[in-house]
């Protein structure tokens, strides 16, 4: 499902390497957390898993395909396949909570009566069944972190991306989230989740990736 | 609980209504259209006048006879004949000549009293043969010309042909300069309103850079996202046309009635002409009518051709942006 080994990543050509040789493999169906302290490399991992960048050097597998020897018009199929919780959300501010989470469902192409059901039906499920007209700036950061998480999971991804998907959660909602991963996870998605919340990982012990200054000092 | 609305329709996922809704866009490909309108006038403008110019001055040639009515250089087995029937009828046997008249001694009488009063009619002057002829279709080369003035000149010795030759070849030459300029123009105008477009699409990309990147992070293709652009900077470009072509179109009429008596109008351009002024629906058919065909056909292409720079600048702008990520 996914494997790296030895990648490397900088940012621009003159920046220094963030991450320094990570290997790793984490078959179909698996779970992660992702743990390091702050400026580790969590977010830049991910977005090493979510095609939004490319290795500097190594091999990164996502989804069964070698990216490095992957042409680029290929990458957007796989992208549809993803799904990711970013940690600044990234909602479309023009666009109202049901339009954002509809998004990746229109995307893919999928017929306009599916997209309704499956929207609203994803929104009710993160609590915001009535706030589906309202503009990200007109939600508090919890609800966008809500909408960003209704949006990541309503296309079914076959791997699951979420970056401190609690960090504007109360615990009662962080809970309900930890849910949904698991039943997720359970039906076979693949799911990688980078968090600060220690008390949340103690509560749901897993498997754990370790970062730290950019290197994996733990896998297990 | 209020049901949130679908809209499919008009699905603006880019924001690209703000990112491009400025009305500079359309306003600067108007004044564009406005131009290209003027530019594409003169090019048909231009063909009109090297049209006339042909078909007047260049059709036309005049053979002059010294002595008239003395004997033509004898042939043998054909009967004796005057120098000028001589020459008219050699005239008459060329190919690539349409009309060959013998000017009568009255006629010539005529063209001469200007300059010479009474004494046209009195003077023992020794008047020549004046044979006009004109040319048909494309006339005649220049070998066929010199080909032409040796049997003349055989036949009667001292005839010369008045050709415009040089001085048509010269209009002719300012005529499709002047189209040349007119296309360059043209050019030159599509040429700025495809980078008018590539700027403004570069900044609707740079104003909505993290959406991009978002909808492309969800899997959007290079395709999809070049299309949204695509799409709007063709809509915007046709309506900056459209107001440009119709602001051109008192211009075009009142230029088109100003030059109407030096270009005769060609025969399309009449027909339609024709179609406006005949139908008198409102009263300015007349005027409506000095506008030649190709520009009556030339103007609604404005728009179309104006969407599809847009189009495919805004494609190949927007392609070229995607490519710096992954
Ligand atoms: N786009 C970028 N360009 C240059 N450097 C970057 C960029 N993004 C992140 N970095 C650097 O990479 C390092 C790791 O950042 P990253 O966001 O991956 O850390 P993190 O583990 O997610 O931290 P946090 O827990 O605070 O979210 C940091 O030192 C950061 O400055
Ligand atoms: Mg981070």
């Amino acid at each position: 499902m996914v494997r790296l080994s030895e990648v490397g990543l900088r940012y621009g050509l003159g920046g220094g390497e963030i991450l320094h040789d990570v290997s790793f493999a984490i078959g179909p169906g698996g779970f992660r957390w992702l743990l390091g302290p702050s400026g580790a490399g969590k977010t830049s991992l991910l977005r090493l898993l979510s095609l939004a960048t490319r290795p500097s050097r190594g091999s990164l597998e996502v989804l069964d395909t070698d990216i490095g020897n992957v042409a680029r018009r290929a990458l957007p199929p796989l992208r549809r396949r993803i799904g990711m919780v970013f940690q600044d959300f990234r909602l479309l501010p023009h666009l109202t909570a049901f339009d954002n989470v509809a998004l990746p469902l229109r995307l893919a192409g999928r017929p306009e009566g599916q997209i309704g059901a499956d929207a609203t039906e994803m929104l009710r499920w993160v609590g915001l069944g009535a706030k589906g007209g309202a503009r990200p700036a007109e939600l508090s950061g919890g609800e966008q972190q809500r909408v960003a998480i209704a949006r990541a999971v309503v296309g079914r991804p076959s791997l699951l991306l979420a970056d401190e998907p609690t960090g504007n959660l109360d615990e009662s909602q962080a809970e309900r989230l930890m849910q949904l991963l698991a039943e997720l996870n359970r039906v076979g998605t693949t799911v990688v989740v980078a968090t600060h919340n220690d008390a949340m990982v103690a509560r749901h012990p897993g498997r754990a990736l370790v970062l730290e200054h950019g290197r994996l000092v733990r896998d297990g | 609980m209020a049901r949130p609305s679908l809209r499919p329709r008009g699905f603006d996922d880019l924001g690209l209504r703000r990112a491009l809704g400025d009305r500079m866009l359309p306003l600067l490909v108007a004044a564009m259209a406005f131009l290209a309108a003027l530019a594409g006038a003169g090019a048909v403008g231009a063909a009109a006048l090297a049209d006339h110019w042909r078909q007047g001055a260049g059709a036309a040639m005049t053979v002059q006879v010294p002595r008239p009515g003395s004997a033509a250089t004898p042939v043998a087995g054909t009967a004796e004949e005057t120098r000028v029937e001589r020459v008219t009828a050699i005239l008459r046997g060329t190919p690539g000549l349409a009309d060959t008249h013998a000017l009568p001694e009255s006629e010539l009488n005529e063209l001469l009293r200007p300059w010479l009063g009474g004494l046209a009619e009195t003077t023992s002057l020794p008047l020549p043969g004046v044979v006009a002829v004109r040319l048909a279709g494309d006339g005649m080369d220049d070998a066929g010309f010199a080909a032409l003035a040796g049997r003349l000149a055989a036949a009667a010795p001292g005839t010369t042909i008045e050709a415009h030759r040089p001085w048509v070849r010269r209009l002719s030459l300012l005529a499709r300069s002047l189209q040349a300029c007119a296309w360059a123009a043209l050019g030159l105008v599509t040429g700025v309103a495809a980078c008018v477009i590539a700027v403004a699409t570069r900044g609707g990309l740079a104003v909505r850079r993290e959406v991009i990147e978002t909808v492309h992070g969800l899997g959007a293709t290079d395709g999809y996202i070049a299309q949204r652009f695509a799409r709007r900077a063709a809509g915007l470009a046709g309506v900056g046309a459209l107001i440009g072509a119709v602001a051109a179109l008192p211009v075009l009429v009142g230029l088109a009635n100003l030059a109407a008596p030096f270009t005769a109008l060609d025969e399309a351009g009449a027909s339609a002409g024709q179609w406006f002024a005949g139908g008198q629906w409102f009263a300015g058919g007349q005027w409506l009518a000095a506008v030649p065909a190709a520009l009556w056909l030339g103007l609604p292409v404005l728009p179309l051709a104006a969407g599809m720079i847009g189009f495919a600048t805004a494609q190949g702008t927007v392609r070229r942006w995607l490519r710096r990520l992954p």
